[in-house]
């Protein structure tokens, strides 16, 4: 019973680790090219998913929107009432770093597809082995 | 100027590299010019920076003036100012070689090229320069995204080599992200002098030790450290020539700038020496890493790949002198950064040069060919007799500092692996040598074809090759000068 309080108390970072591992495997193990880049995606994904998870607090916390600011505010803040919006900022610049890797990715397949008319990495090592051959 | 240097040394080529783009696609002509300028400027940049550095100490430049660790800040001591001035003269050199071959790899992409080219050096110099944790993973994509691009052009087997160079880069840098995640949990701070201030009372959190093991087995990708090795050899062989010579002598050397920074500044030196036993782990393994590294040149056919291979064994001898953890291997380590850049610089133009004009890499076509190419011949000898660590090249400075450090430590095996190592490479060279100078002619050579039309590479390629030649023979001389000036000052204290 203890342990799996203990899995649910921290079942974000659980989940993020079970899509990387997904991630992982596809990127390692499938033989299909566009299977691997699916899987980075995943993978990257999960980093994403991990670093919002942490930037969220219990008890209602809410979007860093402060009424009554520049100058004329009286309240004292409680961060306690809002999210953490750096991970959040963090994680904007990530999700295009990994657009960027994605497209990169997908350009290379198409210089691959065209040059052996297929995606599936065995097919392109016995290509590649019989081109040494002659 | 020279206040805003810091900010400036990323900010010239990064904007160039746009400009380029835009001029080049309709004025083709203007690309190479326009990119010798921009790196030039970042020479002298990083010249002006480093003579700061000196006679200043630490530059700290704060981006629109917000104080860290809320804001970004380039943080700018010795060692980075030296690796600046590494990546920023290679750059130049290269680019001003860049000129022929590429107009005869990638004839009708050239605006693509030099674009990709000012984002890769400006990536690697916001790597060098930056004080934020999480500003390094921005720039270390910047970096390998266009690195990813510019392997992809090079020859038939490229894209494939570069795919891969994509998944496991991938793999490396997320690793790196996911470190500077748990950091961030652990301290709710990214920036790197403010992490070095608060960690010391969380080292015994499984958090920051998870954080440390993430950032270096990611940074150990990026620098292709054995075992994480696979994806270098064919990238960097199948890569355009001036491409392999720009990535060859800098990305793995500012890997390694990030490991010493992972190491020594964000943690404490004795964190990886005593309280997780990482400096032992890495230093065998790089002892792995020298002989496989040297073990497998030996059976290459295929110039770039041998010299691929090479740079395993080099990146193993960086790590080693990182790992032992005393004043001398740290010195080793710095110097050899500085000389493996020149040195691989040097053979892999000089390597492009010969495939540039026979049309082949393989070593069996440097059969008699100083004959025909003497200056790129004479280069590969001072290259090879560097790397093999002969008195008075550069690399022979080094390796004394590194077998020095491994004696000083007490490891024996370190220095023994080096020694056996630089045997090696001296097989593999003498072997070479010989061949260029006493060997047979290639076949294609006695039938006729050929023989008339190999000579002399062209001007533009020829003086770059001549100047790293001639900085690997004067860098040997002026190491004493280097360590007193720059290099002791990098020693993290303690040491």
């Amino acid at each position: 019973m203890e342990a799996m309080d203990y899995i649910i108390s921290k079942y974000n970072y659980w989940m993020y680790i079970i899509l990387m591992m997904i991630g992982f495997y596809a990127m390692i193990a499938k033989k299909n090219l566009v299977k691997k880049i699916v899987g980075m995606n995943i993978f990257q994904t999960a980093i994403i998913l991990f670093f919002i998870s942490t930037a969220s607090k219990k008890g209602g916390a809410s979007i860093p929107i402060i009424q009554n600011g520049h100058g004329s505010a009286t309240d004292i803040i409680n961060t306690a009432h809002y999210v953490n919006p750096l991970p959040h900022v963090l994680m904007l610049t990530a999700i295009v770093v990994m657009v960027s890797t994605f497209g990169v990715a997908i350009a290379l397949l198409l210089m691959l597809y065209k040059k052996y008319n297929t995606l599936e990495e065995d097919e392109i090592i016995s290509i590649l082995k019989t081109e040494n051959g002659k | 100027m020279t206040e805003n240097a810091a900010a400036l040394i990323i900010l010239v080529p990064l904007m160039a590299s746009f400009i380029n783009l835009v001029v080049g696609l309709r004025w083709k002509e203007v690309c190479y010019p326009l990119t010798v300028a921009t790196l030039g400027a970042t020479v002298l940049l990083s010249f002006s920076i480093i003579q700061t550095v000196i006679s200043k100490g630490t530059i700290t430049y704060e981006f629109a003036g917000w104080a860290p660790p809320w804001g970004i800040a380039y943080v700018i001591d010795h060692l980075n100012a030296f690796m600046l001035a590494i990546v920023s003269f290679i750059g130049l050199v290269v680019s001003v070689y860049s000129k022929k071959s590429i107009e005869k790899d990638l004839p009708k992409k050239t605006a693509h090229f030099y674009t990709l080219f000012l984002l890769l050096v400006a990536g690697l110099l916001g790597i060098l320069a930056t004080g934020d944790a999480f500003n390094l993973f921005v720039f270390l994509e910047i970096s390998s995204l266009a690195g990813y691009a510019l392997i992809a052009v090079g020859d038939d087997r490229a894209p494939l080599a570069s795919f891969n160079y994509v998944i496991m880069g991938t793999i490396g840098a997320c690793f790196y992200l996911l470190g500077v995640g748990y950091l961030y949990i652990a301290t709710g701070s990214l920036n790197m002098a403010d992490l070095a201030g608060l960690l010391p009372n969380l080292y015994g959190s499984k958090v920051v030790l998870g954080a440390f093991a993430f950032m270096i087995v990611g940074v150990a990708i990026k620098i292709a450290f054995f075992p994480l090795h696979k994806w270098l050899p064919d990238a960097y062989t199948h890569a355009p020539s001036a491409v392999s010579a720009f990535v060859s002598s800098t990305m793995t050397k500012v890997g390694a700038y990030v490991m010493i920074r992972i190491m020594f500044t964000v943690f404490e030196p004795q964190f990886s020496t005593e309280i997780l036993p990482a400096s032992a782990m890495l230093g065998w393994l790089a002892v792995a890493a020298m002989l496989y590294g040297c073990v497998r040149a030996i059976a290459q056919t295929d110039a770039k790949r041998m010299l691929s291979y090479i740079i395993i064994a080099e990146v193993g001898y960086i790590v080693m002198g990182v790992s032992v953890g005393n004043r001398m291997g740290f010195t080793g380590a710095v110097l050899h950064i500085l000389n493996d850049a020149f040195m691989m610089a040097c053979l892999f133009l000089a390597v492009g040069a010969v495939e540039y004009k026979t049309g082949t890499r393989s070593l069996n076509s440097f059969g008699n060919l100083y004959k025909k190419m003497p200056v790129t011949m004479a280069a590969i000898t001072i290259g090879g007799l560097s790397i093999v660590g002969i008195p008075p090249t550069a690399g022979f400075f080094s390796k004394w500092y590194l077998v020095l450090g491994a004696i000083g430590a007490g490891q024996w095996v370190f220095a023994a692996a080096l020694l056996i190592s630089s045997l090696l490479t001296a097989v593999i060279f003498f072997k070479i040598l010989v061949n260029i100078y006493f060997g047979p002619q290639p076949a294609a050579d006695l039938q006729g074809n050929g023989a008339a039309v190999i000579s002399e590479a062209p001007v533009s390629m020829l003086f770059p090759i001549s100047i790293m030649a001639a900085g690997v023979l004067s860098l040997g001389f002026l190491s004493g000068k280097i360590i007193s000036s720059v290099i002791q000052f990098t020693v993290p204290g303690g040491f």
